[in-house]
């Protein structure tokens, strides 16, 4: 199971800063066991979110957001409540998130970090899409994760070493994730997500603490070792 | 107050020429410092030495720039992110300072795959954005985890944009973040078309920052075809090429490249704050290309 945990209200907002109308978007699968996500965890996000001025304008938990097929279909339904809003504001794994990103034009932004995949590593065939980095940065890179993404992770913008196809410097046929991330943050009209200066990514949020390891299967391996 | 010589020009407004030194592989360092010594000293206002660059393995450019300080040349100590985390990266940068250097241009640096050792593993626990920004928290006399230092450093320093790049508004973006990080100075990659690149600096002159002109001297046609058909933000215009073609004696001499530098440069002046020429070993050439393009 994948472990994720919410971000700071004030990075929340932050990230909300030029929004006023957001429609949530919450995973009923892992998220909602790490309480990151499902139908509790997102109402009541939505009580917070209404006494800091911002409008909700539609709610939605899908199971297993990381499903890009199942989640496109059921997001189809939700078309004009989404239409309407600004943002869409994201309770799930860093792999949800991009499913959003991917099938909607809306700026999405996520509401957790992703710690761990715990072996899960989603349900959106075809990719690795989150390194687990523990500090999700979706919500200024338009909905497509740098960290997998840029052949060197980078949080700041596009290196130059880009092709003149639009290839990473690294392999032929490997687009540049921050070209990528440069024409979606144009197409959704926030370029100004592409200006800030992000701070370094911080690698001690790489290893899960004892506390977000508690899976059912780590328990187990622990208590063999301990009768051991 | 200026902390170098470059720092002091660039200040004053005056025309900065700069030139760039890649260290050897291995240990014989003759060769490399000669060259500079005979060539660049006394000419240029400060030396690049590149770091590892092409993330190719050689001789530091730590060492080197104190090297080139020895024999009176003024460095740049050019810095990359890709084989230091961010320990090393700042433990370096105090000790450049404690070794007298002064000039520091931040870099990303190309990822190691492209260089000789694959297998090693990249860091980027820094990019270039955050490297300026480091340098500056180590100037207030802090680390970037908020530990105060006995004594800070100061630098002039600088950092690179690619103004051929297409699409050219990514690199803009990045300038604008490089100097929000306080870079103080911008070389450019390697530019031939005067055109682009006099609507590049109407497009960046608003960040009121010197920007220097890279310069490659061309060494034949082949070798702008090479460039245009590979790397990125380089547009060697056909009229160029066509030089370099038609006298294949002068371009293998270097007389055809130097002569496309300095009419680059001499056209430059009016545009930019200066040059930044990189030479790839072809240094004896710099002497001519300075009374070619007029250079004081
Ligand atoms: S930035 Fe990428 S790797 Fe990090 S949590 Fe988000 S999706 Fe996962
Ligand atoms: S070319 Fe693009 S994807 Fe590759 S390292 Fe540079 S910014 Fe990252």
């Amino acid at each position: 199971m994948l472990v994720s945990e919410m971000k700071p209200d004030e990075e929340i907002l932050d990230m909300l800063e030029m929004v006023h109308s957001i429609y949530l978007v919450g995973c009923n699968g892992c998220a909602e066991v790490c309480k990151t996500g499902g139908a509790k965890a997102v109402a009541a996000y939505r009580k917070f979110l209404e006494t800091q001025d911002k409008e909700v304008s539609g709610i939605c938990n899908v199971d297993f957001l990381c499903n890009n097929v199942l989640t496109g279909t059921r997001l189809v339904r939700e078309i004009e409540p989404i239409d309407r809003s600004e943002a869409i504001l994201v309770f799930s794994c860093g792999v949800g998130v991009q499913v959003v990103g991917a099938v909607v034009d809306k700026p999405v932004f996520p509401a957790a970090n992703t710690i761990s995949m715990g072996g899960h590593f989603g349900l959106w065939p075809g990719a690795e899409k989150c390194a687990q980095c523990g500090n999700c940065v979706l919500g200024y890179t338009g909905g497509i994760c740098p960290v997998t993404g840029c052949a060197k992770s980078l949080v700041n913008g596009q290196c130059g070493g880009t092709t003149r196809g639009g290839d990473c410097e690294v392999e032929k046929g490997r687009p540049c994730a921050w070209l990528q991330i440069y024409e979606r943050l144009k197409t959704i009209d926030r370029l100004d997500l592409y200006r800030r200066i992000l701070a370094p990514q911080d690698k001690s949020k790489l290893m899960p603490g004892v506390k977000q390891r508690k899976t059912l299967y780590w328990a187990i391996d622990q208590d063999v070792k301990r009768k051991e | 107050m200026s902390v170098s010589q470059l720092q002091h020009k660039l200040e004053n407004r005056s025309f900065v020429v700069t030139g760039e030194t890649g260290p050897p592989k291995g240990t014989n360092m003759n060769q490399c410092l000669h060259r500079a010594e005979n060539h660049l000293k006394g000419r240029c206002d400060a030396v690049n030495v590149t770091d590892n660059q092409s993330a190719i393995m050689r001789t530091g450019s730590l060492a080197t720039c104190r090297l080139f300080m020895d024999r009176d040349m003024e460095p740049v100590f050019q810095m990359v992110c890709r084989d230091r985390n961010a320990i090393a990266l700042q433990s370096d940068i105090l000790s450049a300072y404690a070794l007298g250097i002064r000039n520091v241009l931040a870099l990303t640096g190309d990822h190691q795959a492209l260089g000789d050792h694959p297998q090693a593993s990249g860091v980027f626990d820094l990019d270039s954005v955050s490297l300026l920004k480091a340098l500056c928290t180590l100037e207030s006399g802090r680390d970037i985890s908020g530990n105060v230092l006995d004594g800070a450093p100061k630098f002039c320093k600088g950092a690179v944009v690619t103004p051929g790049a297409e699409p050219v508004e990514p690199q803009i973006i990045k300038m604008e973040k490089k100097v929000e990080a306080g870079a103080q100075f911008f070389q450019t990659q390697a530019v031939y078309d005067i055109k682009q690149f006099e609507t590049f600096m109407k497009r960046v002159e608003k960040f009121n920052v010197p920007v220097l002109a890279g310069q490659v001297i061309l060494k034949s046609a082949g070798m702008a075809r090479f460039l245009n058909a590979n790397v990125s933000g380089i547009n060697v215009p056909e009229h160029l090429i066509s030089k370099l073609e038609k006298d294949k004696e002068a371009a293998k001499s270097g007389q055809t490249g130097a002569r496309i530098c300095a009419d680059f440069v001499k056209e430059a002046k009016a545009m930019c704050q200066g040059v930044h020429l990189m030479t790839l070993g072809w240094d004896h050439l710099v002497p001519d290309i300075f009374e070619m393009a007029d250079l004081g």
